[in-house]
Order: C-alpha cells, then structure tokens, then sequence
C-alpha cells in the first residue's frame, strides 16, 4: 500500500510538457507540489475528469495528456473506460488512486473496496493496464506509463489520505483553465 | 405516417432533412459529435454523421461523458455537437450545471424530443419528459431553438457560432423526426 503523496512526488520527477488533469484530494496535493499552467483541475460533476482528458487527448494529439482519478470518481463515471477503449487514443494515461474510499466526501467505503479495475480496464479494450502497489514497482513503469502509445491505465494501491474538508476554489478559478489554453496554444499569449 | 399525409408535408413544407441539419452543423466549424443514440434523430442525422468524412463521431455510453469531452476539445479548439435524446438531457443535467453553466465552457446540444406530438411546442405537449424540456433550459438560462422544420435550420449556425465566440451552452430542440434523405 503506497502514499498517495509519495507517489506524486515521485511523478513530479518525470513530468515535463504533459498535460495533468486531477480532481479532489489528489488535486489538493498535486497543486501543492507542482502547480504549473499545464496542470486542468476537473470540477463541478465528480468522475468526468477522464472524459475532459479524452477530449483534451483528441484535440491535441501531440501532446500526453495523463488523468489522476480516485476509484470513487472512476465508479461514478465507469463508461468512460469503454468510450476510452473504443476512441483509443495514443496519447492517454489513466492513472487510478484506489485507496476503497470517497475519501474527499468524508471517507466512506467505495460499494465494493475489492473492484478489480485493471480487468475493468482490459475488458473495456485498454488492454494496456496494470495494477501498482509499490512506489518501486510505479518508478519502473512509470516512463511506460508517460511514453508508450496509449491508452494506458494503471490502478495504483494507495492508503486513504487526510479526510476534508479541502478548499478547492483556488484550484478552479478561471485564470487556470486560461493559462492552460495559452499554454497548448489554444489562445494567444 | 401514410403516403397521402406525408406527401401533403412535402407541400408544405413540414418536413426536416438531417442532411442539412448535418451541413449547418458542419459550416459552423463543428468537427466532432459526441453521442449516445436516440431513435428519434437515428436514421436522420446519426447514421448520416457516422458515414460523414468530415465529422468524427464519438460514440460514448452516457451523456454526461459529453459534456467532458466537448470541454476539453476547447483545449484545441475544436468544437463539437452533443447529440442525444431528451431523456439523456435529463440524465446528464448535472454535467450541464457544472461544465456548461458554472464553468461556462461552450456546449452545443441536439436534443431529439421523441413522441413530441406533431405540430405542438415542445412546452406545450402532453408527456411530461417532453414538456418540462423548455422550461429546465430556460431556468438554466440556456438559449435554445425549436427545429421543426427546414425553415428553422437557418438558426443553428448562428447559435453555435455565438455558443462558441462567448463560451455558453446552447441547445437544439428536434421537434420533428428528421429524414434520412
């Protein structure tokens, strides 16, 4: 069982022009340690960050784009692995937190904490997932998990983090969501 | 509908082509349409747009997946055309609050309004998913168009145009059922 901010510390490390979409408390810890313009906090309706990155990926096919999701999030949003699967695009990675718990709406158990969501993930066609449950083992794929041709998933075994309340208005204001367009190229400068 | 009352529709002009539904959309720049199949817009504008080179269909399993992904094609600016039924309107209205209306990421709807009965708007029909349509768009103060006719097609371009020049959702309500050809 890993920490989730000990793993984020260590992709911290590899990650350089890839675009990183996250939601709720790993959203919370990852703007602490690298809150840079190509960072998308997905808001408002809990488990569509991976359908903002597909989109995000079909848009800008030259550029990774890598979804931090919570098992929580990910159950509310299931489908999207299969219409992950089907669109299959090259340059996606979903990254799963599965720590059993909605842990940023007071840590209640997810309906089954034992969901295998790596066979969710190659039964949804992804046939590129795998599950982690030592930061060891996510170093060695982690240059796997940011390069190869997507999609990729990986189901990451994490221990529950702090409960909230967390502060997520700073991470939603507008001028994020612009930074991230001028920093694709969407907008001017 | 028998042959006499259908052809007494082509006079008049009661009729809705999903070819030209499918070429407003186009020449308002939309290269992507996102969709969960709907009877009442299948035969007439999604198996159309699925055999159509310029436009990438996406299928996805629920509407509020849409919503994500319409919002992060803006990444490159790249508009789309959420294409669905009534019913997923319904099932995706808190995507809609969310990433439409309070982050106001632009959003084009097509909504077909299944067992509308016809000649009657929308707020006015009996079925209470059909009728509650209007007014749920219009509390969320989402602009929308009536698409009944061929007539009404004029309207679509511009809506998208503006949906996207000022970052809003806006909807489409497909009264009649669209022809294939």
């Amino acid at each position: 069982m890993m920490n989730r901010l000990e793993v984020l510390q260590i992709l911290k490390k590899h990650i350089t022009d890839q675009i990183v979409i996250s939601s709720y408390s790993t959203a919370s810890e990852w703007i602490e340690i690298n809150d840079r313009p190509l960072n998308y906090f997905s808001h408002g309706a809990m488990g569509l960050g991976s359908s903002h990155g597909l989109g995000m990926a079909l848009a800008l096919p030259e550029r990774r784009v890598v979804v931090l999701d919570g098992d929580g999030s990910l159950l509310m949003n299931l489908p999207t692995l299969v219409s992950i699967g089907r669109a299959a695009p090259k340059n996606f990675t979903h990254i799963v937190f599965r720590n059993g718990t909605y842990e940023a709406n007071g840590g209640h158990p997810i309906p089954n904490p034992k969901t295998d969501f790596e066979a969710m993930a190659k039964a949804a066609a992804i046939s590129k997932a795998c599950t982690i449950s030592t930061t060891q083992d996510f170093e060695n794929k982690l240059q796997w998990l940011l390069n190869d041709e997507g999609p990729l998933f990986a189901c990451l075994d994490i221990e529950q983090g702090p409960l909230g309340p967390r502060d997520y208005k700073e991470m939603y204001r507008p001028e994020r969501r612009k930074a991230l367009r001028v920093a694709v190229g969407a907008d001017p400068a | 509908m028998n042959a006499p009352a259908a052809a007494q529709d082509v006079l008049q002009s009661r009729v809705l082509h999903g070819l030209s539904i499918i070429d407003a959309v186009k020449k308002a720049g939309v290269e992507y349409v996102l969709s969960v199949p709907d009877l009442h817009t299948s035969k007439g504008l999604l198996y159309p747009i699925a055999d159509d080179k310029d436009l990438n269909l996406v299928r996805v399993c629920k509407e509020d997946e849409c919503l994500g992904i319409s919002a992060g094609l803006t990444y490159g600016n790249k508009r789309s055309l959420i294409l669905m039924q009534y019913t997923g309107f319904l099932y995706a209205m808190n995507a809609i609050r969310a990433v439409a209306c309070e982050y106001s990421f632009p959003a084009a709807m097509m909504i077909g309004m299944l067992g509308l009965e016809e000649g009657v708007a929308p707020k006015e029909s009996k079925k209470f998913g059909l009728k509650i349509i209007a007014p749920i768009l219009e509390t969320m103060q989402i602009p929308y168009e009536v698409i009944d006719t061929d007539a009404d097609i004029a309207r679509i371009g511009p809506a998208i145009e503006h949906a996207y020049a000022h970052s809003h959702p806006t909807a489409f309500l497909i009264a009649r059922r669209p022809l294939a050809s």
